[in-house]
């Protein structure tokens, strides 16, 4: 892992966040304009997101963390949808749980992905999240959170900052 | 132990013998791309170094999300995968051609074959038993590039279907029971295999529309063996000699086995904002339509057509309902006009789209007001899927979106002949 233990602010969303909440349709004509369409990150579920997480990034030493509920991501392929979360300034991912095509794309993006129990999690809590061990420290409220371990072939990829440096650097899937 | 139909196709494409639960890396006979996806893969392609996709040939960039352009930004996207293809050789479906994936099932897909494209309905090639998935643009570009791609064989559940569809009801109107029961993300991760006795009586227009909304529980792919059915279709399109039988073996295991009497099943509906919000129609009739849509990969092909075109045939849509039909493919429209249902959707007062993605991904070409209610035949009705957050979006089959189109409300087809 790159870096084993990332701290940032927890910035909640709920249950059933879509990739129609994350970056919708009618922003389809910036989809080449990446820095402009991750200014709408989220706006739909969470107005404001995108100025929020950046004063968050300013504010605590860490990064941004998106903790959301059950089914994270769900819908189109659109890796558009992890990419602009991370532009956005967000350092981690956490979830209840999260749809197939949107974990691949996060972690191919270099997003790390934790799943958990994050009924536990507040919003606006401060978190410290060991990737090795797979643990998730809220500082605000004390509680200790265990999460699913990312899988080895998933961890490979995020290890070299996601899947198109993973190619560069080895030419081909080594698993 | 017996194969599933997922482990046997991934066995025979990674070279192996393997097992669900196994991470794999797979021979992938057919890479695409769409126009909202295809920019970013293409740049992310450049990235890997690869001078070239290492099937170009079998490597197809389709224009039908945004197609024709509705603005500058868009239409100079098209013009970039278009110089791509220019460059490396690979394949454009250009405007107007139709959408990806029944282009796909019309001109590519065949038994056993590994598909990934980067859109979420892939899947909908399962229907001729394909093992057919969405992926991002990094997994795509990678597949491009190598040729190959990776995957953890899935689990399998088996929809056991028995007995036949009442009359007006549909394929459609399955999937939507069937995600209602297991919920949207019931299925993530696994593989749907569809079998049972119904199958010998249902057509691959039917098992497109199945397959594709496998992923709508979430599921990797949606299944289906071949059979006399899957041959004649890849016959009548050209490739017969592509035809190859494919079945999962007796014992094969299955995580869940979900069996439904299709003979019990009445016509349905999702309600906004999510697939799994599921009920009969009977029990939302009287909602107030300002948008019927009928097309997309979901229900654009020929039969929706018809069966649309059959109940509105000599009537007219209600005055405060546009109705909008966008045929999924070229060869839909050129076929429903042949047959006579363009006429009678048009003279009902239906506003014919090019053959596209059209309304359904919130682009162009039907965006729905502040509070309107739109009742599609697509896939999706998540909040803002169609352009517009303050929107509604009611999904059900062609025949209770024709149905309602006539009386300005959500209607059962079986009340409205």
């Amino acid at each position: 892992m790159p870096r084993q233990v990332l701290k940032g602010t927890a910035m909640k969303v709920g249950d059933n966040i879509s990739t129609d909440h994350i970056i919708p349709g009618r922003f389809a004509h910036l989809r080449s304009n990446l820095p402009e369409l991750a200014e709408h990150v989220l706006e739909d579920a969470m107005p404001g997101f995108a100025p929020w997480a950046r004063e968050l990034s300013l504010r605590s030493e860490g990064k941004p963390v998106l903790v959301a509920g059950k089914n994270l991501g769900l819908g189109s392929s659109r890796e558009h949808a992890p990419l602009v979360i991370k532009m956005s300034g967000v350092g981690a991912i956490l979830a209840e749980s999260v749809a197939r095509i949107f974990f691949r794309n996060a972690i191919n993006q270099g997003l790390p992905v934790l799943l958990c129990d994050t009924g536990r999690i507040a919003d606006g809590d401060e978190l410290e999240i060991n990737l090795a061990d797979g643990t998730v420290v809220d500082s605000t409220s004390g509680v200790t959170v265990e999460c699913s371990r990312i899988p080895p072939v998933m961890s490979a990829i995020l290890d070299e900052g996601g899947l198109i440096p993973y190619i560069q650097r080895h030419g081909d899937f080594k698993l | 132990m017996g194969k599933t139909l997922a482990e046997k196709i991934l066995s025979l494409k990674s070279r192996g013998d393997v097992k669900a639960g196994d991470i794999v890396v797979s021979d992938v006979d057919l890479v695409f791309v769409q126009d909202t996806t295809g920019p970013l893969t293409v740049r992310q392609f450049k990235e890997t170094g690869c001078e070239a996709p290492a099937r170009a040939r079998q490597t197809i960039l389709f224009l039908d999300h945004a197609a024709p352009s509705p603005g500058k930004e868009l239409a100079n996207d098209h013009d970039f995968l278009r110089r791509f293809a220019q460059e490396t050789g690979c394949l454009v479906s250009e405007v107007g051609e139709g959408v990806c994936h029944q282009l796909v099932a019309e001109q590519f897909a065949n038994p056993a074959d590994v598909i990934v494209g980067a859109d979420s309905h892939t899947v909908t090639a399962g229907g001729l038993g394909a093992f057919a998935t969405g992926m991002g643009s990094s997994d795509i570009a990678a597949a491009m590039a190598l040729g190959k791609t990776w995957f953890r064989v899935p689990e399998t559940f088996r929809v056991e279907l028995s007995g036949s569809f009442r009359w007006m009801v549909f394929a459609k109107d399955l999937m939507l029971y069937l995600i209602g029961r297991i919920g949207a993300d019931g299925a993530n991760y696994k593989a749907l295999e569809f079998g049972g006795t119904s199958l010998k009586r249902t057509g691959i227009p039917e098992r497109l529309t199945m397959a594709n909304m496998a992923v709508e529980a979430g599921a990797k792919v949606g299944l289906f063996p071949s059979d006399k059915i899957t041959r004649d279709f890849l016959t009548d399109h050209g490739r017969a000699n592509r035809y190859t039988p494919l079945h999962p073996d007796a014992g094969a295991d299955y995580e869940r086995v979900i069996s439904i009497a299709l003979d019990r099943l009445e016509p349905m509906l999702s309600l906004p904002h999510t697939v799994d919000n599921v009920s009969p129609v009977t029990e939302a009739k009287g909602v107030k339509v300002q948008q019927a849509f009928i097309g997309t990969c979901t229900n654009g092909r020929l039969e929706d057509l018809a069966v649309a075109a059959g109940i509105l045939r000599g009537k007219k849509r209600h005055p405060d309902t546009r109705l909008l039909i966008a045929p999924a493919s070229r060869q839909v429209l050129a076929r429903a006009i042949e047959e006579g249902h363009i006429a009678s959707l048009v003279d009902a007062g239906a506003t014919l789209l090019p053959p596209g993605c059209a309304a359904c991904c919130g682009i162009h070409q039907g965006v729905p007001a502040d509070g309107e209610v739109c009742l599609s035949t697509a896939n999706r009705n998540f909040e803002g899927r169609m352009g517009n957050p303050a929107a509604m979006i009611y999904l059900a089959s062609p025949a209770t979106v024709a149905a309602s189109a006539i009386r300005g409300e959500i209607t059962d087809p079986r009340e409205a002949i």
